[in-house]
């Protein structure tokens, strides 16, 4: 497997950088996709970008101590302004997208997994 | 067995504060990790650690998380003043939750915390009293490299 950047992800699937832009340069190890945060906190790996439509603050303890390279908020929703906060805080990358969870996993399987 | 403590800290968690919950066992991370305990260690304190947090910022109106380091364990003590458990077996099954519709919505409730603490402990002991509070500990062995 190619070593990817999340700033190589946010370009080619077009993600809207929300916050945390100065880690894009990090490398994403793979993905994780859920919204049950223990089972993110069980089996998400160091370096996972994650895909979650949960929009409220504790997810960012989760990718603290996940670290996680970044998170993506599909389908529309928007990260509540005391995520961005904590996001900004802990800088980890928050992204989000119009295309549903399904269609980036979709994409991003493609990239991680070239 | 040298139980003498390295290091002992102590933070406080809030009941019902979802914005702040998960910082004590970040903090506790962070402190671990600078120390230069290693990964695969680091990874199920976090998992402990985070579950036991939650479970106070849920179900009780305070607690305590201590963490003490000795030169061959890592221990977390947690101590909450609420409902307590009234059946610490069925708490302990995977998928049992007495959580919230509010809470399940967030992601809380899986019913995974209290098993993820014990897969994660080296040693996991739990104490309750109904409608006083619950005691967690639990015990996470270091390896020889790390000391």
């Amino acid at each position: 497997m190619r070593e990817t950047k999340l700033s190589e992800i946010i370009s080619s699937l077009n993600l809207k950088m929300i916050c945390g832009e100065e880690n894009i340069g990090c490398v994403v190890s793979g993905g994780y996709v859920s919204d049950l945060l223990s089972d993110v906190m069980a089996n998400a790996k160091k370096g996972n970008i994650w895909v979650t439509l949960q929009t409220h603050p504790n997810i960012v303890a989760v990718a603290v101590l996940k670290e996680i390279s970044g998170v993506i908020i599909p389908g529309g929703r928007k990260p509540e302004p005391e995520t961005i906060k904590k996001a900004e805080q802990e800088k980890i990358p928050i992204m989000t997208t119009e295309l549903s969870g399904f269609e980036i996993v979709g994409r991003l399987y493609g990239i991680l997994n070239k | 067995m040298n139980q003498e403590a390295i290091l002992s800290e102590e933070f406080e968690i809030s009941g019902g504060d979802f914005v702040n919950g998960g910082r004590a066992s970040c903090l506790i991370k962070n402190i671990l990790k600078e120390i230069g305990i290693d990964a695969e260690i680091l990874r199920r304190v976090a998992i402990a650690a985070y579950e036991a947090e939650m479970n106070v910022v849920m179900y009780a109106r305070r607690g305590i998380m201590k963490l003490v380091l000795t030169p061959k364990r890592i221990i977390i003590k947690v101590e909450d003043e609420g409902p307590g458990i009234h059946d610490i077996e069925l708490a302990m099954q995977p998928g049992y939750s007495t959580a919230t519709p509010e809470m399940r919505e967030m992601g809380f409730g899986a019913g995974m915390g209290l098993p993820n603490i014990k897969k994660n402990s080296d040693k996991f002991n739990i104490e309750s009293t109904v409608g006083k509070g619950t005691n967690l500990e639990i015990i996470i062995n270091l390896n020889n490299k790390n000391v």
